[in-house]
C-alpha cells in the first residue's frame, strides 16, 4: 500500500482551496435547507398551502437532449403538501431529513443512507408506537427528494451510499490526503469511495492512455490478474453491475480531466446495454445529475451479439432470452437514444434474433486469457466498438 | 273427539266415565274392586304431584317463579285499575347461616303491590284455588293466563314448608286492610283460613327493617301504596345471580313495563355457584355504582337527542335495595275482550262452546245467535252463509245440529272469508316505551325501536315489536344478548326452543355493519328485544319459557328486526364516517408535532407558535374537508343523519358514543368531575377511553 501524507506545501495550498470550496458549498447547502424550513413556517403563520415541491424523477419528466447526448431532468416536480392525507408523513420526513442534514454539515460528517435512517427514526410523540419511518426504503426515497428539492448532490447533503465499484492502473490518486498508487493494489484492487468528488479524490499522475471498464469483479479479476493494465497501459474499473454515482462520477472525471476514452466490456443481454446507457447518457432517476455522471463519449467494446459466430463461439454459452430480457429488450431499442442509432438498433435486433444473451465470461470458453489477450486487444486495435 | 264433560266443565276431571272390564285372568282386581279406587283426582294435587310442569323444577326455579307469578299478577291488576304500578319484591333469607353450599335454603319471599287490592270474599279463590282466574276463559291480553300461577307458589311453599301464605289487601284507602292467612287443601282444590283479621298495618312495617336500604322512608312508603295487595310465601328455594335469576327478571321486567316502578330487596345471602349450573352472568347490564353521588338526579341536562326520554334514569343499587325507576307515565292502553275468530277455533272448542251456548238459553238459542254472539268478525249476512253451508236455517237451534253438521260448519269457518280478527284487544309496548324501557335498562349509545302493524296467527291477532340498543358499555366481543318477553313478561328460559331467536338468526345483521357467524346470533354491543303482544301466546310448554314457532309469528318478528336493523345500520355507516373523519384529523394532528420542531431546530422558528399556527390550520382544512365529501368519494347524504334524529324510533345517548371528535388533549385538560359521562352532551368532548379501535384504522390512510 503506497500511503503516504502529503507533505509539501503545494499539495497544502490545494487542500486550504479544497477546504474553502468545501466550507463555501455546505453553506450554500445550508442556506437552501433554512430557505425551505422559511418557506413552511411563513406559510403555516400566512394561513397558505404548506408544501414543498419536488421536481419529479420519472420517466415521463426525463428529457433526452440529443445534442449534448445525455438525460435531463424536466421542468416538471410536484407539490408535497402537509394537508393532503397521503402526504402528511412524507412532508414530516421532509423536515425531519432537513433537520439531520443540517445537523451533519454543522458537525462537518458524514452519514450513510442507512445512518440517515436511524438518526431520524423515533416514535411519533403522541402516538401509540408509531415510527417515523417505516423502513429504510421510505428513508432513501426522501434523501432522494430533498437532494433535487434543494438542488445539492447527495454528498453536499453529507449523505454517502455504500461503496462499491474497484479501480486499478497506471495511476496515481490522492483521496482525502492519502496518495493512492494504483498500480500496486495486489490482486484487491482500490476501493471506490461513493464520493469521488474533486474535494476527495485528485488525480496527482497518470500515464494510462485509456480506461476498461468491465461489468463485474470475476472479469475485473481475470484483467488484473493477467495484469492487462500493465501490458496496455490503462485503468482497469468495474462497478458491480451497474456502477454506483461514485464509480461514475469517478469514471467521468477520467475521462473529461484526463481526456482518458473510456471503453466498456458488458454483458450482452439488456442488463449490459443499459448499463451501457446509464453510463452514456445517464439515468432516469438520477437525470438531475447527468450533467456531471454522464459520459457521452463512452464506448460499447462488446459482447457484441456478432460474438457468437465471429468468435466461433460453441451452443454451450447460449442463455435463451426470457419474456422479461425481450420485453426490457423492446424498451431499451425504444429510447430515444437508441431509436436513431443504427448500430444499436442492428444490435439489438441481432440479439433478439439469436434469441439468447452471452456473458463476458463465455469467452473463456476458448482459453483462459482469451479475453484479456486476444479479444479486448483486437477489438480495440481494430476500433470495432459501438458508441 | 271430546266427550261430554261433567257439569263442573274442569279441564282435569280425570274419573273415567266407562272404565273398561279387566280381563278375568287371574283373579287380582275386578271391575268392582278397582271401581273403589278410581276416584276425582284434584287439580291441586295433580300439580302437586307434578310440578315440574308449572316451573318449580328445582329451588333456584321455584323462587323465581314465585316472584314471577305475584309481579305479574300485580302488574295485571294495577293496570286494569288503571294505577302506575308501584311494586316491591322483597326476599328474606330465613337460613341465613346455613354452609354456603347448601343446595336449598328457606326465603320468604313478598311482593307488594298498589293495585286496587282484593274484596275479602275472593280471597281465598284468588290465592287458594288453582285454575280459578278471570283471564282464562276471555281472549284479551294478560300476562297471567290460565289462573295457576300465585296459588301454585302458595301451594309450593306450603308443601316445602308448611307455612300457609300471608296476605294483606287493601281494597279501600279509607279502611284497614285484611289479614289472611291461608293454606290450600290440595284435597279439595280449596283454602283453609287459618287467620282472618283486619290491621291497618299496611304496607306491613315489618318489611322495612330488613336491611339499612329498607329503613329509608322513601322505602314502601305508605303514600304509594294506598290500595293494594301483599302477598308472602315462604318456601325452599335458592338465591343466585345470573342468567334465570329475579335479578334478571326483575331487570327485563323493568324494561318491558317503563311505565312500573320496581323496587327489589334480594336476599343477604347469595348461594354459591354449583359446578355444573347456569354460566355466570356475562354483565349484561352493569350496574350503577353504590356511590350515593352518582345517583341520578334531575338537574341533569337532557341528554339524549330528544326532550321526552331522558337517558339519565337508570337502575339504582343502594344500601341493599335495588330500584328500577319509572320511565314513563303513560299506561299501557286498556285492552279489548274479544270473541273467538272463526278461523282460530278447534272443532274440539266448537262443540263445547255450542254446548255453553245451549246452557246459557234456556229456550236454545239459535245458530244464527250463536254465530253473531261467540265470535268476532261474523256480519249477519255472513252468518246466514254459514246456515246455509250446513244445511240449516238461521232458526235452528244449536242443540239440533248433528256432529257431521257441526264438523261441516267447521270446515266452513276455515274455508270462508273473513276479516281478520280486530286488533284493539291487544296493547302493544310502543316505540316510545320501548325506548324508555331500553334506554332506563340498558347503558348503550344507540337505540332503535320498531313496532309492526297487528297480524294473526290461526284467528289469534297478535303484534309483534322490536327494539335494539347498540354500543355504549355494552360488551363489544359477546354475542348479541337477545331479550324476549310475551305480553311483557320476560321469557327466561329455552331460548333455543323460541321463535324469536330463529329469528334473529335468520336476519342478515351483516346488511348492518354488524359480524354475524354462519347460523348463529349476530356479535357485538349489542341487546335485541323482542316482545310479542297476543290475546293468546302459544307458549312451548305450561312453564311459559318459549314462544312457539309459528311462521307468522317468525316472519313479522323478522321484518321487525330488520326495520330496527336498518336504522342500526344508518347510524353505524354515519359513526364509521365519523370516525375516518377524527382518523382524518389524528394524520394531521400526528405529524405537526414533529415538523414543529424539525422546523424549529433548521430555522429556529418558536415550536409551540408554529404547532399552534399549524394544528388551527389542520382543523380548518378538516372542516372544509368534512363539509365536501368522504373518504370514498360519495358525499354522505345530509338529510340521513337528520332521518335518524327525526325517527321517533331512535334514540342516541352521545355522550356514550365511542366517536367523539376532539382531540385527546382537550380531553386531557377535561376535569375528572366530569367523568361522569353522562351529563355532557357529547359534541363537546372526548374522553381518552373511547379512542380504542382507531388504530387499524389508521394503516387504512396510508
Amino acid at each position: 500500500m503506497a500511503k503516504q501524507r502529503k507533505t509539501d506545501s503545494q499539495s497544502q495550498a490545494q487542500a486550504d482551496k479544497i477546504n474553502k470550496r468545501v466550507k463555501e458549498r455546505d453553506k450554500s447547502t445550508l442556506g437552501r435547507i433554512i430557505t425551505l424550513a422559511d418557506g413552511v413556517s411563513k406559510s403555516a403563520f400566512a394561513g397558505k398551502d404548506i408544501n414543498i415541491a419536488i421536481p419529479t424523477r420519472t420517466r415521463a419528466n426525463t428529457l433526452w437532449n440529443k445534442k449534448r447526448g445525455i438525460l435531463e431532468m424536466g421542468d416538471a416536480s410536484a407539490s408535497r403538501e402537509l394537508f393532503n392525507l397521503n402526504q402528511a408523513k412524507q412532508f414530516m420526513q421532509t423536515c425531519l431529513h432537513g433537520t439531520s442534514i443540517k445537523e451533519l454539515i454543522e458537525a462537518e460528517k458524514t452519514l450513510s443512507l442507512r445512518g440517515m435512517f436511524y438518526k431520524a427514526l423515533h416514535t411519533i410523540q403522541g402516538t401509540k408506537g408509531e415510527k417515523t419511518f417505516a423502513a429504510q426504503d421510505e428513508s432513501d426515497g426522501i434523501l432522494e427528494d430533498l437532494e433535487v428539492s434543494l438542488g445539492a448532490l447527495r454528498e453536499e447533503l453529507h449523505v454517502y451510499a455504500k461503496k462499491r465499484g474497484t479501480m486499478v492502473g497506471n495511476i496515481t490518486i490522492v483521496d482525502s490526503g492519502d496518495e493512492i498508487d494504483c498500480r500496486r493494489m495486489g490482486s484487491g484492487g482500490y476501493a471506490v469511495p461513493s464520493i469521488t468528488e474533486p474535494d476527495v479524490i485528485q488525480f496527482k499522475k497518470c500515464e494510462a492512455k485509456f480506461v476498461l471498464h468491465v461489468e463485474k469483479d470475476t472479469v475485473w479479476g481475470r484483467f488484473n490478474e493477467d495484469r492487462f493494465w500493465e501490458k496496455h497501459n490503462c485503468i482497469l474499473t468495474e462497478g458491480s453491475g451497474q456502477p454506483p454515482r461514485g464509480m461514475r462520477r469517478l469514471l467521468r472525471r477520467l475521462n473529461e480531466e484526463l481526456k482518458l476514452p473510456i471503453y466498456c466490456l458488458l454483458d450482452c443481454d439488456p442488463w449490459g446495454h443499459y448499463i451501457y446507457s446509464v453510463i452514456k447518457q445517464g439515468s432516469i432517476s438520477l437525470a438531475f445529475e447527468s450533467e456531471r455522471l454522464a459520459i457521452p463519449e463512452a464506448k460499447f467494446l462488446g459482447v457484441r451479439a456478432k460474438d457468437y459466430e465471429d468468435c466461433d463461439l460453441t451452443d454451450d454459452v447460449q442463455i435463451e432470452l426470457n419474456d422479461n430480457d425481450k420485453k426490457r429488450a423492446r424498451e431499451i431499442i425504444a429510447y430515444p437514444w437508441f431509436k436513431d442509432h443504427k448500430g444499436w438498433q442492428k444490435e439489438i435486433g441481432k440479439m433478439m434474433s439469436n434469441g439468447f444473451k452471452m456473458e463476458v465470461e463465455s469467452l473463456i470458453t476458448k482459453d483462459i486469457s482469451y479475453v484479456t489477450e486476444e479479444y479486448v486487444p483486437e477489438r480495440l486495435k481494430k476500433k470495432d466498438w459501438l458508441d | 273427539m271430546p266427550k261430554k264433560s261433567s257439569a263442573e266443565g274442569k279441564l282435569f276431571n280425570m274419573k273415567p266415565t266407562d272404565a273398561p272390564a279387566a280381563p278375568k285372568k287371574r283373579t287380582r282386581e275386578t271391575a268392582e274392586t278397582m271401581a273403589t279406587k278410581q276416584k276425582d283426582i284434584a287439580v291441586s294435587e295433580f300439580f302437586a304431584k307434578n310440578r315440574h310442569l308449572l316451573g318449580f323444577d328445582n329451588p333456584r326455579k321455584a323462587l323465581l317463579t314465585t316472584v314471577k307469578e305475584a309481579v305479574d299478577n300485580s302488574l295485571d291488576a294495577c293496570e286494569e285499575a288503571g294505577i302506575l304500578p308501584n311494586v316491591t319484591v322483597v326476599i328474606e333469607d330465613l337460613q341465613p347461616d346455613r354452609p354456603a353450599n347448601a343446595k336449598q335454603s328457606r326465603y320468604r319471599v313478598t311482593v307488594v303491590d298498589n293495585g286496587p287490592g282484593i274484596v275479602r270474599k275472593q280471597v281465598e279463590n284468588v290465592f287458594g284455588r288453582l285454575l280459578f282466574g278471570s283471564k282464562f276463559h276471555r281472549l284479551k291480553m294478560s300476562r297471567g293466563q290460565q289462573g295457576i300461577g300465585i296459588s301454585a307458589a302458595g301451594m309450593y311453599g306450603l308443601i316445602t314448608t308448611g307455612k300457609p301464605m300471608v296476605i294483606h289487601t287493601r281494597p279501600s284507602s279509607k279502611k284497614p286492610a285484611h289479614h289472611i292467612e291461608l293454606a290450600m287443601n290440595t284435597k279439595t282444590n280449596r283454602a283453609e283460613v287459618t287467620v282472618d283479621d283486619e290491621t291497618p298495618d299496611f304496607p306491613p312495617t315489618r318489611l322495612k327493617s330488613i336491611n339499612p336500604g329498607t329503613r329509608d322512608p322513601g322505602f314502601l312508603h305508605s303514600e304509594d301504596y294506598e290500595t293494594g295487595t301483599s302477598v308472602s310465601i315462604e318456601l325452599e328455594g335458592l338465591y343466585r345471580k345470573g342468567r334465570g335469576s329475579v335479578d334478571e327478571f326483575l331487570e327485563l321486567t323493568a324494561i318491558a313495563n317503563p311505565h312500573a316502578r320496581i323496587t327489589f330487596v334480594p336476599a343477604t345471602r347469595i348461594s354459591a355457584d354449583d359446578q355444573d349450573d347456569t354460566p355466570p352472568k356475562k354483565s349484561p347490564i352493569p350496574n350503577e355504582p353504590t356511590d350515593p353521588a352518582s345517583l341520578p338526579t334531575t338537574d341533569h341536562g337532557p341528554l339524549t337527542t330528544d326532550s321526552s326520554l331522558d337517558a339519565t334514569l337508570a337502575t339504582t343499587e343502594k344500601d341493599g335495595v335495588i330500584l328500577f325507576p319509572r320511565g314513563t307515565d303513560t299506561l299501557p292502553p286498556e285492552t279489548q275482550e274479544i270473541q273467538p275468530h272463526p278461523k282460530g277455533i278447534e272443532l274440539g272448542i266448537l262443540i263445547q262452546m255450542m254446548r255453553d251456548f245451549e246452557d246459557a238459553n234456556k229456550d236454545g238459542g239459535t245458530l244464527f245467535n250463536f254465530l253473531q254472539e261467540k265470535f268476532s268478525r261474523i256480519s249477519p249476512a255472513k252468518a246466514s252463509d254459514f246456515c246455509k253451508a250446513i244445511g240449516a236455517h238461521s232458526r235452528t237451534k244449536v242443540s239440533d245440529l248433528d256432529p257431521a253438521q257441526v264438523e261441516k260448519l267447521f270446515k266452513e269457518f276455515q274455508e270462508s272469508k273473513l276479516p281478520p280478527p280486530p286488533t284493539d284487544c291487544l296493547a302493544p309496548i310502543g316505540v316510545r316505551q320501548m325506548l324508555a324501557g331500553m334506554l332506563k335498562g340498558v347503558k348503550a349509545e344507540f337505540y332503535a325501536a320498531s313496532s309492526r302493524e297487528p297480524d294473526v296467527y290461526r284467528g289469534r291477532p297478535f303484534q309483534i315489536e322490536t327494539a335494539i340498543a347498540f354500543g355504549g358499555e355494552l360488551p363489544t366481543e359477546d354475542t348479541a344478548r337477545v331479550i324476549r318477553f310475551a305480553n311483557r313478561v320476560p321469557l327466561l328460559f329455552q331460548p333455543s326452543a323460541c321463535s324469536s331467536i330463529k329469528a334473529v338468526t335468520e336476519t342478515g345483521w351483516r346488511n348492518y355493519n354488524l359480524s354475524q357467524p354462519r347460523g348463529s346470533l349476530p356479535v357485538g354491543p349489542i341487546v335485541i328485544m323482542i316482545h310479542m303482544a297476543s290475546v293468546w301466546v302459544p307458549f312451548t310448554s305450561e312453564s311459559k319459557e318459549a314462544i312457539a314457532d309459528y311462521d307468522e309469528i317468525r316472519k313479522e318478528m323478522k321484518l321487525a328486526l330488520m326495520e330496527c336493523g336498518r336504522k342500526l345500520g344508518t347510524y353505524l355507516r354515519k359513526r364509521q364516517k365519523m370516525q375516518r373523519e377524527s382518523a382524518r384529523r389524528d394524520v394531521f394532528e400526528r405529524y405537526i408535532g414533529e415538523i414543529s420542531k424539525a422546523i424549529n431546530a433548521i430555522n429556529g422558528t418558536d415550536t409551540k407558535k408554529l404547532y399552534d399556527a399549524l394544528l388551527s390550520e389542520a382543523r380548518k382544512r378538516t372542516a372544509i374537508a368534512d363539509a365536501q365529501l368522504d373518504e370514498e368519494g360519495k358525499t354522505i347524504k345530509k338529510d340521513e343523519n337528520e332521518d335518524l334524529k327525526n325517527d321517533e324510533g331512535v334514540v342516541l345517548v352521545e355522550s356514550r358514543a365511542a366517536h367523539l371528535n376532539e382531540p385527546a388533549a382537550e380531553a386531557e385538560a377535561s376535569t375528572p368531575a366530569e367523568s361522569e359521562g353522562d351529563t355532557v352532551p357529547l359534541t363537546k368532548k372526548k374522553s381518552p377511553k373511547t379512542k380504542k379501535g382507531k388504530s387499524e384504522k389508521d394503516d387504512e390512510l396510508f
